[in-house]
């Protein structure tokens, strides 16, 4: 397992995605071809499950190490994550053994049905026999993620530099269905498994974000504006009698959304449809919050389905029947479109309302309202474009809402994860409510990394706890967040929730004085 | 009668009238060890190990009012009988035993336990209380070798010079630079900042041997650094100097450096968890040797380690000091320099 932990500490220590793939194809160069498909397969969410509770493992450290529990989770806290935890605080191994990657993992799908007694046996002769970063990647074996920044993208780009071959393919090779077991890794490669010709997506057309008058724009006629939805910009993709989702982050994210599939399984044509996946409920369109709870889930339960559904708000057409219609105008792909949803009908997808207007001094108006129904603002299409493949300046543009703002005060701070460990990152802020205060959002972006760890220093100096995760500090530290949205909401204590707030700055200039108060925060939705 | 006292200028020794590190201004300041956060600047006398005057005289000018003594050579100040032992943290770092009618007080300033090829080794004192740091106060926390860190780090550097890279090591200047020119001596040049090798300078000029290495300074010629090794203070990442070596590979050297996330956070090529602070064991291994009635813990993992020396029977205190950042250690030599 030499080589899978020299990898990893390769990866997890840079954060430049050229490095992370340099090591990755020295690996896929020299590691027998088990290893790699394990590799593959851990790293895309195809992992064996978890054979032993992390509950037991604390528990046989605890009696090895003979530490209080107290001290077990201080050094948790410390820590971050529990795999790293255990290796760390567990004596020196004594004997040395190594094994490849897939004998390991062999040997712990094995593992699962023994009984706890067995386990111990097992797990305490491997920590014995493995020293610190070894034991760690045997710890993320059984159970929990690696965390070192290597997304699917990554991976695949890796695989594409080794192989030559497109990674649009090797994305949907690796997620397509698969085992270690079952596949060797040039058929994966290759994708043996898949048909990847009907799966093959569009790059997708990008807009650049409004920075000049609109009257700069030119005549109103020419152009077709619609409102910007947040949530997942999505190609779907139906070739005979299939049909793939694909993210804009280039995944194949088809599982995750079993109603879209159902609906357009109904539909006539094949066709390439771009637009938005949202969740949509009673018509409405929901919170990204809420379309959060959807992602990168293993399995999509009745509840979750049925909690919050999910809709598709349709752009764009770029194929119809086997013709590529990226060439022609926006104008004509809108004609063909409206006509496929003629003959196709379904609640589930939505063309997307193309906006009435005469004057360019309507629009800024509209663009303010857009919030009240969660869209985050307009996008400006020029009639005549192509569908450009990626960002390109000129007949795209998006034109947001402006974010509200308001003054807030850190109450409680927390480690992060990941690279964010070591430090304080996570912060709950409140407002005034008279005479105390009322929290009113978590934020965990919007910092420089100077700024984080001169606020961890601070906390540090200032926590009123000494033990444990949180660490509730004095209310002294003032931020600006922005947020996009507003809404009265029951399941926080405050009475209302905020839409993806952020950090803006760091206002060092004020003190709790000079916060908002939760009137002042209410009033916002009124507006 | 009370030997010590703490007060808002620092540990204050009651009949012999004078304090251990202070961080006020103080007529008479006995100093552990040369780092800024226990070596501050204004005191209008000063007394240290032999080893640490020059460093001193260095950092805080080179007119101060200094005494030195050796390790093991007592000195009578108003009756309390002051006296040094190695506390193997840095180049003539000490802990500061008082005696006064019988009364044993040690003050540990910072110490490591285990031997490093340049400090003199940490040696334990029997007294009735022990001021102990806790900066690495956590059981997760368990240094190798200074041997296995010497593979480790020779490693590196042969490494980068096989991929044609050249090996920056990150570390503060009084003590890591000098542990590290050590641990590679022999393997190739060594390039060092100004505020390492004025230091280096003034240490060999007092008469202790430190390992050969040459000064960088802000013009230099790539093809001179190109492969070799460079050691910099940690406040020059990101800095316009070491963005100008040539294919650089920068490690930090660090006790923090022990969990990924530390060195993940940091965004170098490898962080060697080389610490001149004792790992959790050697805390509680010296503890122990002082056979010390009432331990008070300051800086670090105060809060914990004190509840962990109670829990196994031995009285422990928690104690509010300045010590600790040694991140200002690093910044302010190069400050007063200017004064």
């Amino acid at each position: 397992m030499k080589d899978f932990s020299n990898l990893i500490s390769a990866i997890e220590i840079t954060n430049k995605t050229n490095a992370k793939i340099e090591a990755l194809v020295h690996y896929f160069n020299t590691a027998p071809d088990k290893d790699k498909l394990w590799l593959i397969a851990l790293f895309t969410g195809k992992r064996p499950s978890r054979p032993v509770k992390s509950n037991l493992m604390k528990e046989w450290c605890m009696e090895l190490t003979k530490l209080p529990e107290w001290l077990f989770l201080e050094s948790y806290s410390a820590v971050g994550d529990l795999g790293e935890t255990l290796a760390l605080l567990l004596p020196n191994p004594k004997n040395t053994i190594e094994k490849p990657l897939h004998i390991w993992v062999d040997e712990l799908i094995n593992l699962k049905q023994k009984t706890d007694e067995e386990k111990k046996v097992y797990v305490l002769q491997a920590w014995n026999g493995l020293e610190a970063q070894e034991r760690l990647i045997f710890n993320k074996l059984i159970g929990g993620s690696f965390r070192i920044g290597v997304s699917k993208k990554t991976l695949v780009n890796a695989l594409a530099k080794l192989s030559g071959i497109d990674p649009n393919q090797l994305m949907h090779s690796i997620i397509g269905n698969w085992t270690p077991n079952s596949i060797t890794f040039d058929d994966l490669l290759n994708g043996e498994h898949i048909n990847y010709d009907k799966s093959k997506p569009y790059p997708f057309c990008l807009a650049y974000a409004l920075e000049k008058d609109l009257t700069d724009l030119g005549n109103e006629n020419d152009w077709q504006v619609e409102y910007k939805w947040d949530g997942i910009r999505g190609q779907i993709i139906k070739r005979k009698e299939e049909v793939f989702i694909w993210s804009r982050g280039e995944e194949l994210v088809t599982q995750q959304f079993p109603e879209l599939v159902a609906a357009i399984s109904k539909f006539h044509n094949d066709f390439v449809i771009d637009g938005e996946i949202l969740a949509v409920k009673d018509s409405a369109v929901l919170l990204f919050n809420d379309l959060q709870k959807r992602l990168n889930r293993k399995n999509v339960t009745k509840k979750l389905l049925e909690e919050v559904p999910v809709g598709f708000y349709v752009y764009d057409i770029l194929e119809l029947n086997d013709e590529d219609f990226r060439a022609q105008s926006m104008e004509n792909r809108r004609v063909k479109l409206e006509q496929l949803f003629k003959e196709n009908t379904t609640d589930i997808l939505k063309l997307s309302e193309m906006i009435d207007f005469k004057n360019w001094n309507e629009l800024d108006a509209l663009r303010n309202d857009a919030r009240s129904f969660n869209s985050e603002g307009l996008m400006l299409k020029r009639k005549t474009s192509i569908y450009h493949v990626g960002r390109k300046k000129g007949d795209w543009w998006k034109w947001k809402v402006d974010p509200l703002t308001i003054d807030v005060v850190m109450i409680y701070a927390q480690k992060g994860s990941g690279r964010r460990s070591s430090k304080y990152t996570d912060y709950t802020f409140a407002v005034k409510n008279q005479d105390h205060f009322v929290t009113v959002a978590k934020a965990y972006s919007g910092l420089t990394d100077k700024e984080i760890t001169e606020i961890s220093k601070w906390v540090n100096k200032n926590a009123i706890e000494k033990f444990g995760p949180v660490r509730t500090v004095k209310p002294v530290l003032v931020f600006e967040i922005a947020f996009e949205g507003i809404a009265y909401s029951k399941r926080h204590k405050s009475g209302v929730a905020l839409r993806f707030p952020r950090i803006k700055r760091w206002r060092k200039d004020k003190t709790v004085k000079d916060i908002d108060t939760i009137e002042s925060v209410k009033a916002l939705i009124e507006n | 009668m009370k030997l010590i006292k703490f007060t808002k200028k620092g540990i204050y020794c009651i009949p012999g009238k004078f304090y251990l590190d202070p961080w006020y201004p103080v007529k008479y300041a006995v100093i552990s060890h040369g780092h800024a956060d226990h070596a501050r600047w204004g005191n209008q006398h000063y007394l240290c190990q032999n080893d640490s005057k020059a460093i001193l005289k260095h950092r805080l000018g080179k007119d101060i009012s200094i005494e030195s003594l050796g390790y093991n050579q007592p000195k009578n100040i108003n009756g309390v009988q002051v006296c040094f032992f190695p506390a193997g943290h840095v180049i003539g770092s000490a802990q500061i035993k008082l005696e006064y009618k019988g009364f044993v007080v040690v003050f540990s300033g910072d110490y490591k336990t285990q031997p490093d090829f340049i400090s003199t080794p940490f040696e334990p004192v029997k007294c009735h209380e022990f001021i102990t740091e806790s900066t690495f106060g956590l059981p997760i926390y368990k240094w190798k070798t200074e041997q296995e860190l010497q593979q480790e780090l020779q490693n590196w550097v042969l490494q980068n010079q096989q991929n044609n890279r050249t090996s920056v090591f990150l570390g503060y200047s009084l003590g890591k630079a000098q542990r590290i020119l050590k641990l590679i001596e022999h393997v190739d040049d060594v390039f060092v900042h100004s505020a390492i090798h004025n230091l280096n300078t003034a240490i060999s000029n007092s008469g202790i041997d430190i390992p050969k290495s040459t000064l960088i300074t802000s013009d230099f010629k790539k093809e001179n650094v190109q492969r070799k090794i460079v050691i910099l203070p940690p406040a020059l990442l990101g800095s316009k100097l070491i963005k100008k070596i040539p294919n650089a590979a920068t490690a930090i050297c660090s006790g923090w450096m022990h969990i990924r996330g530390n060195r993940r956070w940091k965004g170098v090529d490898a962080g060697f968890a080389v610490s001149d602070h004792a790992d959790w064991e050697g805390l509680l291994q010296a503890v122990k040797a002082t056979e010390a009635e009432k331990v008070y813990v300051t800086h670090g993992s105060q809060a914990v380690f004190s509840k962990y020396l109670n829990e196994i029977g031995i009285e422990a205190h928690e104690l509010k000091t300045e010590f600790g950042d040694e991140e200002i250690a690093d910044k302010e030599p190069q400050k007063s320099a200017t004064l």
